[in-house]
Parts: C-alpha cells; sequence; structure tokens
C-alpha cells in the first residue's frame, strides 16, 4: 500500500531530510578535511580559504613512510634525474633538501600502527570476554555484596584517567613495564573493564533465563548452554562492547605517551611527532591520521549488522 | 515406564516457605495437572522436579532413584516453558534437533527423531523457519517437539499455553490431550486455570500457599472437594459459599441462611451425617454449585420465594444473582429463563448437590446427600 502523504508531511518530511543533509555535512566536515589534506601538495595544505580543488598526490603517503635526511644543500639535478619516482616527489621538485637516505628506509609510522592494532586488539578482546563472563556470573548467580561489587567496578571510570597517570608511570617503571606491549594491553584492559562488565551486564540481562534453563534440562552443562546459546544470543551485545572498547584503546593518547617512546609507541603520539624540524608538514601528518582512522571504521563497518540489529526478535513470549 | 515420587518436599526462598512438606506419587503414564493460584509453589514444585531449582528438606525420586543432587542434565526429563523459549538464533528444526545434539546420535538418527517428531505435532513445514517467522501455537508446538525429540522419562509443563489467546488456547489444549493419548508419557502440568486442569488431567493436584490442599481426578475434586479452597478454585462459575445453620423440623432438616426468613428443605438425615462429620451446630458454611440451586418461575412446593438480581446472559445459558437474606446465591439457568432482573421467582437447593464446610478451617465435612 502506498503512503498517502498530505502536504504537510511532505513539507515536514522535505526538512528532515535537509536537517539530516546539514548534520551529515557538518559530522563528516572534519574527515573531508583530513582526507583531503592527505593528499595535497604540501603548499596548498594552509591556504585561507581551503583549497578544495586540486591535483591529488601520493606524495604526503611516501613521507609518511620512508625516513629522510636532511641536505646540506639542493639535490644534483643528475641524481634527480636518476631517482625512482617516488623519491622525486620528496624533493617537491628538486627544491628542498630533503632526501631519501642511501638506502631507502621505512620510517617509524608501520611500526607504530601495527603496535596500535596489536594493542587495540589484544586488549579489546580481553576486555570483552572478560567482561561477559564477568556480566555473565552477576546477571546469573547470587553473587553476595552484588550491588556493592557492581559499584566498586563503576568507581574506576570515576575520576579522569590522566590524574592517575604520573603514579601509574611511576609503578610501571619499577616493574619495567614502560614501552612494553602488555603494559598497555594491562593498562587498556583495565581500562575497559569495568565499560565492558556493565554493558555486556545489560545485554545479558535482557537474555531470558528460559533459554539456558532450556539448554541444561535437554541435557546440556552450564558452560555448554553459555556457549551454545548466551555467546550467540549475546552476539550484538559483544558487537557493540567491542567496538566501544576498541575505539578507546584505539585513540588513547595520554598514556601512550606517557608510557611508550619506542619499541610499544603507537601510532596517536607518534603522529604529531611528525612535525618535523622546521617545518610543519600539515599533509603527512594527514596522512598518518586518515590511515589511522581506517581500521575504527573498517571495523565498525563489519559489525554493522550486529550492532543495528534489535536485541530479541521475538521467539520469546513475556 | 517412569515413576516419580516427592517425599516430604520443602523449600525455602530465604524466609519464605514456598513448598510446605509435599508428598505425591505420580504414576506412570499419568497426566498430572498441578493447580493453584499464581504464586501457591506449583511452578517451583515442578522445576524442583526438572532440577532447575533446589529443594531445602525431602527427597525427589524418578523410578525409586533420590535425584535431588543430580544435575538437570543428568535427570532425563523434558521442560516446556510457559514462555517457549525457542532459540531465536536457530531454525525450528535445530530447535528441535537441539537436545538430542547433546547425546551421540548420528545425524541420520537425529534427522529421523526430528521428522518423525515434526509429522506427530504437524509442523514438518515449518522446520526451515526462525521461531519469529511463527505464530504462537506453533512456537508451543515447536517446544513441545523439542521437549520429545528424544523420549524423555518425564515432560514437565509450566503453563505452555498460558501465553495464548483464548481460542488458539483450547485449540492447544485439545492438541496436547490428543498427544498425551497417543504418546502416553508421564506428565506434570501447571496452570492456574481450572478448566485446563478439569480437562487435560487424569489427577488435578491443587495447591494454595506452598500446601497441597487435594490430589484426585477432575471428577473427584469437583464432586469431592476437601476443603473451601479447592471447591471454590474449581469450578465455573465458582461455588456459592454461604454461612448457614441446620434448624430440625418433625419430618426434616431446613438450613437457613442468615436475615431469611425461611430455611431450604432437606432430608432429615443431614442432621445425623453432619454429626458424623464433625460438625458442631455453628459455624458451618454452605457450599452449593450454581447447578445446584435450582430455579423455577412459579411457585412450588419446597421452594422459597426470592428476587433475581443481576442477569449475566452467557448465551448457552444465564447466570442469576439471587438475594436469599442477606447473602447473594449465583444461580444457573436457561438463557432467558427469568427475563429482567427484580423479577420474583422460586429457588430450592438441591440436597444432592450441597457441600458442607467448617467456616473456620474450611475442611469439608464430607457430607453427600
Amino acid at each position: 500500500m502506498a503512503a498517502v502523504k498530505t502536504p504537510r508531511q511532505k513539507v515536514a518530511n522535505q526538512l528532515a531530510i535537509a536537517a539530516v543533509i546539514v548534520i551529515a555535512i557538518i559530522f563528516l566536515a572534519p574527515i573531508y578535511w583530513i582526507g583531503s589534506t592527505a593528499f595535497k601538495p604540501r603548499a596548498l595544505a594552509t591556504t585561507v580559504p581551503p583549497t578544495v580543488l586540486f591535483q591529488p598526490e601520493v606524495t604526503p603517503f611516501v613521507k609518511l613512510f620512508t625516513r629522510r635526511v636532511q641536505l646540506n644543500r639542493p639535490v644534483e639535478p643528475g641524481a634527480y634525474e636518476a631517482a625512482p619516482w617516488w623519491e622525486k616527489r620528496i624533493y617537491d621538485g628538486g627544491e628542498r633538501v630533503l632526501r631519501v637516505g642511501e638506502d631507502v628506509q621505512l620510517s617509524g609510522y608501520p611500526d607504530r600502527f601495527l603496535n596500535s592494532l596489536i594493542i587495540a586488539v589484544t586488549s579489546t578482546l580481553l576486555a570483552v570476554s572478560m567482561g561477559t563472563l564477568t556480566a555473565y556470573g552477576f546477571s546469573r548467580f547470587r553473587v553476595a555484596g552484588e550491588q556493592d561489587w557492581l559499584f566498586f567496578i563503576l568507581s574506576t571510570r570515576m575520576l579522569p584517567p590522566v590524574v592517575v597517570a604520573i603514579p601509574m608511570f611511576l609503578m610501571y617503571r619499577v616493574v619495567g613495564m614502560t614501552d612494553t606491549h602488555i603494559g598497555l594491553i594491562i593498562l587498556y584492559t583495565a581500562f575497559n573493564l569495568s565499560f565492558s562488565v556493565w554493558l555486556m551486564k545489560g545485554f545479558i540481562d535482557e537474555i531470558p533465563k528460559e533459554y539456558e534453563e532450556a539448554a541444561l534440562v535437554d541435557g546440556y552443562t552450564r558452560m555448554q548452554a553459555f556457549f551454545k546459546i548466551v555467546l550467540p544470543e549475546a552476539a550484538t551485545g559483544i558487537a557493540a562492547t567491542a567496538v566501544f572498547c576498541f575505539i578507546t584503546a584505539w585513540n588513547e593518547y595520554a598514556f601512550a605517551l606517557m608510557m611508550t617512546n619506542r619499541r610499544a609507541q603507537t601510532a596517536p603520539p607518534f603522529i604529531p611527532a611528525q612535525v618535523g624540524s622546521g617545518l610543519t608538514d600539515w599533509t603527512t601528518i594527514a596522512a598518518g591520521t586518515f590511515l589511522f582512522l581506517l581500521p575504527v571504521a573498517i571495523f565498525t563497518f563489519l559489525l554493522r549488522n550486529h550492532l543495528l540489529r534489535g536485541m530479541s526478535f521475538g521467539a520469546i513470549r513475556k | 515406564m517412569t515413576h516419580i515420587e516427592l517425599r516430604g518436599v520443602q523449600k525455602f526462598f530465604g524466609e519464605v516457605q514456598v513448598i510446605k512438606d509435599m508428598n505425591l506419587v505420580i504414576e506412570d503414564n499419568e497426566f498430572i495437572v498441578m493447580l493453584g493460584p499464581s504464586g501457591c509453589g506449583k511452578t517451583t514444585t515442578l522445576r524442583a522436579v526438572a532440577g532447575l531449582e533446589t529443594i531445602d528438606e525431602g527427597d525427589i525420586l524418578i523410578d525409586g532413584k533420590v535425584v535431588q543432587h543430580l544435575k538437570a542434565a543428568d535427570r532425563d526429563i523434558a521442560f516446556v516453558f510457559q514462555s517457549f523459549s525457542l532459540y531465536p538464533h536457530m531454525t525450528v528444526y535445530e530447535n528441535i534437533a537441539f537436545p538430542l545434539r547433546a547425546t551421540r546420535q548420528s545425524k541420520a538418527e537425529v534427522d529421523r527423531a526430528v521428522r518423525q517428531v515434526a509429522d506427530v505435532l504437524r509442523i514438518a513445514p515449518l522446520l526451515k523457519r526462525r521461531p519469529s517467522a511463527l505464530s504462537g501455537g506453533d512456537m508451543q508446538r515447536v517446544a513441545i517437539g523439542r521437549a520429545l525429540v528424544r523420549s524423555p522419562k518425564a515432560l514437565l509443563m509450566d503453563e505452555p499455553i498460558g501465553a495464548l489467546d483464548a481460542k488458539l488456547r483450547e485449540e492447544m489444549r485439545t492438541e496436547i490431550k490428543r498427544l498425551h493419548m497417543k504418546q502416553g508419557s508421564t506428565t506434570i502440568y501447571v496452570t492456574h486455570d481450572q478448566v485446563e486442569a478439569m480437562a487435560l488431567a487424569d489427577r488435578i493436584v491443587i495447591m494454595n500457599d506452598g500446601v497441597l490442599q487435594q490430589v484426585g481426578t477432575p471428577d473427584d475434586v469437583y464432586t469431592h472437594p476437601a476443603n473451601l479452597f479447592v471447591a471454590q478454585f474449581v469450578g465455573s462459575p465458582v461455588m456459592n459459599v454461604a454461612e448457614a445453620h441446620v434448624a430440625e423440623t418433625a419430618s426434616e432438616a431446613r438450613v437457613v441462611m442468615p436475615g431469611a426468613a425461611e430455611g431450604f428443605v432437606f432430608p432429615r438425615t443431614l442432621l445425623g451425617r453432619l454429626e458424623a462429620g464433625g460438625a458442631k451446630g455453628d459455624g458451618l458454611a454452605l457450599g452449593i454449585r450454581p447447578e445446584g440451586v435450582l430455579v423455577e418461575r412459579e411457585r412450588r412446593e419446597g421452594y422459597l420465594p426470592v428476587e433475581a438480581h443481576i442477569i449475566e446472559p452467557l448465551g448457552s445459558h444465564d447466570i442469576i444473582d439471587l438475594k436469599v437474606g442477606t447473602q447473594m446465591l449465583r444461580a444457573r439457568t436457561k438463557a432467558g429463563f427469568v427475563p429482567r432482573p427484580g423479577e420474583k421467582v422460586w429457588v430450592r437447593i438441591d440436597p444432592a448437590q450441597a457441600h458442607f464446610f467448617d467456616a473456620e478451617s474450611g475442611r469439608s465435612f464430607g457430607v453427600r446427600l
């Protein structure tokens, strides 16, 4: 049946669409800015008003991924001609005094990116799995002092984490966990765990107890019931919790800056360090940021069905 | 062959005792309905038999074996929940096959069992669907299918059709009865609906406040209720209960309700029978079902004149509220028998359908004339 709309409804509808478009533009503007700057020639990065039309180039990415040395004079024309295409880009038309070293070396970015992935993924897995199990326990069993425990868990989030940054740093230094992957993983897991427990408890409370009881009567152990019934039913909640935990761990800046400097450094403290000596190369920073945005976007995109799907889809009568 | 026995079962939720000294023997193939108001402990009892609830005292025996320490999974009992609780992430087929997957049966065996149960329950065309795409009745068929598929020792059902609408409920009631006659497994069925209980049960177990009130065939609990609670819980419309005292004349006994000028005529033997039953004269409650209140439009010997107060036309019959003295008696008449409220009618109580209870304790004196 076609919906018949009154003129008033049509206008309201169009206004709503216009509002959505405006909001989308506001929200997407910074992302567009980063994305476009990542492909701009350096000279156009900071023009006022911003340059919208330009010939995109990959120079910022070449700079991002290579380690460069500063030359004390412009490069020889012969050497410029002989350089490969990507190295030519760094010469900025032969006027700049930078070049890729004698042997091409990767910059620190890929390593930092990998660190970010390792640390964010591992801490997310830990926080979500521990959070799910804890939430299941709180949801299904009578725990002595349940309310107090839950409040205690939540209370770990009550003060801004930066407040404890210095004591944490001192403790980490004593046990030798500064600049280690495991150090940041533990930190981020602890940080996300309270959130994960509370969120998962909400989701698991929504799953009727009868599902497990049916499985228990039908010859399954509680563990089997948990894995075969509760986990699939909680998939939506797990996906949502994982996205949040991942974003928190992925974007964390303050602790990463303080706790790591090289081996286990993540991308967030690394990218601004590319400001460089004497020149602020915004295009390289934008390139680093642009790539850094992708994993969260991909992760969220992959889980979109779980995030959007309603919790219960009507197989239980209440 | 399954035989279930409860011996002195007690259960507390904190301070509250929800099952009080429950003793019950359930025979093989019997269809037992546990009936009572909500919160009477019937569901808790059922869950205790299934192993979903622990008990604090007493024994639960299945085939002579004490099982209260066994896990639910090891009792070989199936449970149908009021909420159906079909797994939404599985198809109907997977739902029914689920209990079999816990055993080490081959794929072909599982498939055969699932299809057989689906045929019996007439849900074969639905096997590929998800539970969310089923109607309420079909969901319950699937839930029953899941319970029956592994041929459990006993089938426990907790208000399995309570969530359905009235028409479907009647349909499913017949279906459950048909299934029990065909499959014949020991069944315990919990409900608060006495019509369901009467229709399905081999024997009804009536509970109130955690106490077992009476166990008997539907006919038994209907015609010989052990106390006022059972008398008023079973049967619709509800049995009339009125204070009364018995007066004696030369040839007959008269049961007089408070404020009434005259009493209803009963045979003289009533007095002796009451005494034998332990009645002391006062504190007597008369119980009479609406069909035991006989109504006439014309004056008749032994009938008392009363006024019709409220008439509820129910199509097949009418329920009429009659004022007798200070109390009301509800009578069941043919449809349209008394045309409007305020009419004068003549009424008598059928002695053969009267019950007498101790007004204090509610205990029946067991007098049937």
